[in-house]
C-alpha cells in the first residue's frame, strides 16, 4: 500500500483498515462456510440407529454370523476350542498390530468373537473360514487375518477392529 | 485470446450488437482466422474431440437425471426402468456409460501425445497444469458416476476409495465419516455423490475454458517443437485445421458407436447389474479399464498409508513435469534417446493397467512393484538425467523451412522434402 508519499515502511491508517477488513471478511466467509460444510458430516437419524440386539442361541460352534450394525457388517464368531487355542499360542513377535486374544473377547466368554466386519485396509468384507489362519481372508487386496481376527499378512494395518458391545444376558448381546 | 482478427459483421443486427460486445469479432480471432502451425498432425486433433466429447456427456448426462432416482432403494431400479421403459433410455445410457470411457481414452492419447512432443514445456507449464487437473477432476467425476447405478461394484468401489482416506494419519477416520455421511456408504454418500456428479463437470467446463485461453496465448506446439517465427509457419484455424479435427471426430465417433451399438457392456462388470449389498463383497473386485494402472500402483505396495501416497503421487508427479524434464529440445522427434524412453514408458503404463485387472497375489504383485518403481523413476530419474547427457538432433530453423520451397530459388525437388511433411 506505500504510495510514494508514505515515508519508509511506517503502516499507514489505511493499511490497517485493509488488514481489519479482510479479518472480519475471512471470519465472516468461514462462519458460513462451516454449516455449508458441517451438513456433511452423520446426522441425527444416523447416528440415533446405534445399537443393535443379537440372540446369540442359534448360532451353533464354529459358525460365523454376520449381523447389521450402523450398516455395516459384524462378524459374530462362535469359535471352537482348537480356534481359541490357536489364537492364544501365537507368540506376540508374529503379529503386526499385536493384541493378546484375551483382550479382544469378553473376560468368560472366550468363545464369542464380535467384530466389525471390515478389512482394515480399504473397506471391502472380509471371508470367513479362509486364509492361512483359518480365519478371515480379504478378497479385495490380499489381507489374512487369523481366529481373533489380528492382522497376520497383506496390507491392512490394524487387526479387525471389536465393536463396543455387551453381555445383555449369556445368550444375547447388544452392539452399540 | 490472440486476437489476429478484424472481422466487423456486415448484417446489422449483428453490428448493434458488435458495438456493444464484440463477440464475433473475438470468436472470429479465436476459432476462424486464429493462426496454427500448418504442420499439426492428427495426434493434435484430440482437443477438439475431448471438447465435443465433454458436452456429449453433459447432454446425456443431463437428460438422465430426468428418470433417475438417488436414493439407495430406488437408484438400481431406476436404472433398470431408463434400460427398459423410457424411450430410447438404453441409447442414452450406453451413451452417457460407454461416453465416459471414450472420454479416457481420447484423455490419455492427449495426455501421451504431450509427453512425446514436449508440449509441458515452457511456455505452456500453465496450460500443462490446467490439463492435470481437469485430468483430476475427470476422474472424479467418473468414480461418483460409476456409484449411481448402486449395483455391487458401484456400492464396493465407492467403499474402497472413500477409503483411500482412511490412510490419512489423524484425522484419517473422521475424514471418511465426513465423505459417508453415516458410518458406511450408504444413503447420505449415493445423494452427495448425485450432487456432484451433476456439478463436477460444470467445473471442468470452466478449467476447459482455462485451458483453451492458455493455449490460443501462447500457441499451440506443434510436431517439431519449435515455435512459430512467421506467418509462413502457420494457417488459418478454418477451414484448415475445422476440416481436420472434423474428420478425425467422425472417425472417433465410428469407434464411439461401435461400442454403444455391438458392445454397450465390455467395458462394464457383470457384478453391476447384482443390487448393492453391504454385506458380501464381490470376489474380485476391479475398477474401470481407465482406473487401473493407478490402481495396480495402489496394491503394488504394501503398505496402506504409502499406498494412497504413490497412488496420488502417480498424477501429481504430472504436475512437475514441466520441470522434471531439464532438456531445452521439447519434440520427441529430436530426442533420440527420450523417444526410445516415452515408449518404455507407454508399455509400462499398459503392464500396470493389465496387472490393475488381476488378483494382487504372486507373480502379479512382484511384476506391479517393478513397473511401479519404473514409473517414478521415469519421471524422478530419468527425465531430470536425460537433459544432461542426451545430444539432440539438429532442429529445423523453422517449421515452414523443412516443407515449403524456400523464397528465391527457382525450384525446389521433392526430396528436398522433410518425410516428416503433414498438412
Amino acid at each position: 500500500m506505500a504510495t510514494s508519499k508514505t515515508v519508509g515502511t511506517e503502516p499507514t491508517r489505511r493499511d490497517f483498515l485493509y488488514i481489519a477488513t479482510a479479518t472480519v471478511g475471512a471470519v465472516g466467509a468461514a462462519a458460513v462456510a462451516w454449516p455449508l460444510i458441517n451438513q456433511m458430516n452423520p446426522d441425527a437419524s444416523v447416528l440415533a440407529l446405534s445399537t443393535t440386539d443379537v440372540d446369540l442361541a442359534p448360532i451353533t460352534e464354529g459358525q460365523i454370523v454376520t449381523v447389521k450394525w450402523r450398516g455395516k457388517p459384524v462378524f459374530i464368531f462362535r469359535r471352537t476350542k482348537k480356534e481359541i487355542e490357536a489364537a492364544r499360542a501365537t507368540p506376540m513377535g508374529d503379529l503386526k498390530d499385536p493384541q493378546p486374544d484375551e483382550a479382544r473377547v469378553k473376560n468368560g466368554k472366550d468363545q464369542w468373537l464380535v467384530l466389525i466386519g471390515i478389512c482394515t485396509h480399504l473397506g471391502c468384507v472380509p471371508l470367513g473360514h479362509e486364509g492361512q489362519y483359518n480365519g478371515w481372508f480379504c478378497p479385495c487386496h490380499g489381507s489374512v487375518y487369523d481366529t481373533s481376527g489380528r492382522i497376520r499378512q497383506g496390507p491392512a494395518p490394524t487387526n479387525l477392529e471389536v465393536p463396543p458391545y455387551e453381555f445383555v444376558s449369556d445368550t444375547s448381546i447388544k452392539i452399540g | 485470446m490472440a486476437g489476429h482478427s478484424d472481422f466487423e459483421p456486415k448484417n446489422p443486427v449483428l453490428k448493434w450488437i458488435e458495438r456493444r460486445l464484440p463477440i464475433f469479432n473475438f470468436m472470429h480471432g479465436s476459432f476462424v482466422s486464429y493462426p496454427v502451425p500448418r504442420n499439426l498432425n492428427y495426434w493434435w486433433t484430440f482437443g477438439a474431440i475431448l471438447s465435443v466429447m465433454l458436452v456429449a456427456q453433459i447432454i446425456t448426462g443431463i437428460v438422465l437425471v430426468m428418470h433417475y432416482t438417488p436414493t439407495s432403494a430406488e437408484a438400481f431400479n431406476s436404472v433398470e426402468h431408463i434400460m427398459r421403459d423410457v424411450n430410447f433410455g438404453w441409447l442414452l445410457r450406453y451413451l452417457h456409460a460407454n461416453g465416459g470411457s471414450m472420454f479416457f481414452l481420447a484423455v490419455y492419447i492427449h495426455i501421451f501425445r504431450g509427453l512425446y512432443y514436449g508440449s509441458y514445456k515452457e511456455p505452456r507449464e500453465i496450460l500443462w497444469i490446467l490439463g492435470v487437473i481437469i485430468f483430476v477432476l475427470m476422474m472424479a467425476t467418473a468414480f461418483m458416476g460409476y456409484v449411481l447405478p448402486w449395483g455391487q461394484m458401484s456400492f464396493w468401489a465407492a467403499t474402497v476409495i472413500t477409503n483411500l482416506f482412511s490412510a490419512i494419519p489423524l484425522v484419517g477416520k473422521s475424514v471418511t465419516l465426513f465423505l459417508w455421511g453415516g458410518y458406511s456408504v450408504d444413503q447420505p454418500t449415493l445423494q452427495r455423490f448425485f450432487a456432484l456428479h451433476y456439478l463436477l463437470p460444470f467445473m471442468i467446463v470452466g478449467v476447459v475454458i482455462l485451458h483453451v485461453w492458455a493455449l490460443h496465448h501462447v500457441g499451440q506446439g506443434n510436431p517439431m517443437g519449435i515455435e512459430v517465427k512467421s506467418d509462413r509457419d502457420t494457417i488459418p484455424f478454418t477451414p484448415y485445421a475445422t476440416v481436420k479435427d472434423n474428420f478425425a471426430l467422425v472417425c472417433f465417433m465410428i469407434l464411439f458407436a461401435w461400442f454403444v451399438f455391438y458392445i454397450p457392456n465390455y467395458m462394464g462388470h457383470p457384478d453391476n447389474y447384482i443390487p448393492a449389498n453391504p454385506l458380501q463383497t464381490p470376489p474380485h473386485i476391479v475398477p474401470e479399464w481407465y482406473f487401473l494402472p493407478f490402481y495396480a500402483i495402489l496394491r503394488a505396495i504394501p503398505n496402506k498409508l504409502m499406498g494412497v501416497l504413490a497412488l496420488f503421487g502417480s498424477i501429481g508427479v504430472l504436475a512437475f513435469l514441466p520441470w522434471l524434464d531439464t532438456s531445452k529440445v521439447r519434440s520427441a522427434r529430436f530426442r533420440p534417446l527420450y523417444k526410445q524412453f516415452f515408449w518404455v514408458l507407454l508399455v509400462v503404463c499398459i503392464g500396470l493397467g493389465y496387472l490393475g485387472s488381476k488378483p494382487a497375489e504372486g507373480a502379479y504383485v512382484i511384476v506391479a512393484r517393478i513397473l511401479t518403481a519404473y514409473y517414478f523413476f521415469h519421471f524422478l530419474v530419468i527425465l531430470p538425467a536425460l537433459g544432461y547427457f542426451e545430444t539432440p538432433r539438429l532442429l529445423p530453423t523453422s517449421i515452414s523451412e523443412p516443407m515449403l520451397p524456400r523464397k528465391g530459388s527457382a525450384s525446389v525437388g521433392i526430396g528436398a522434402r522433410s518425410p516428416d511433411r503433414r498438412g
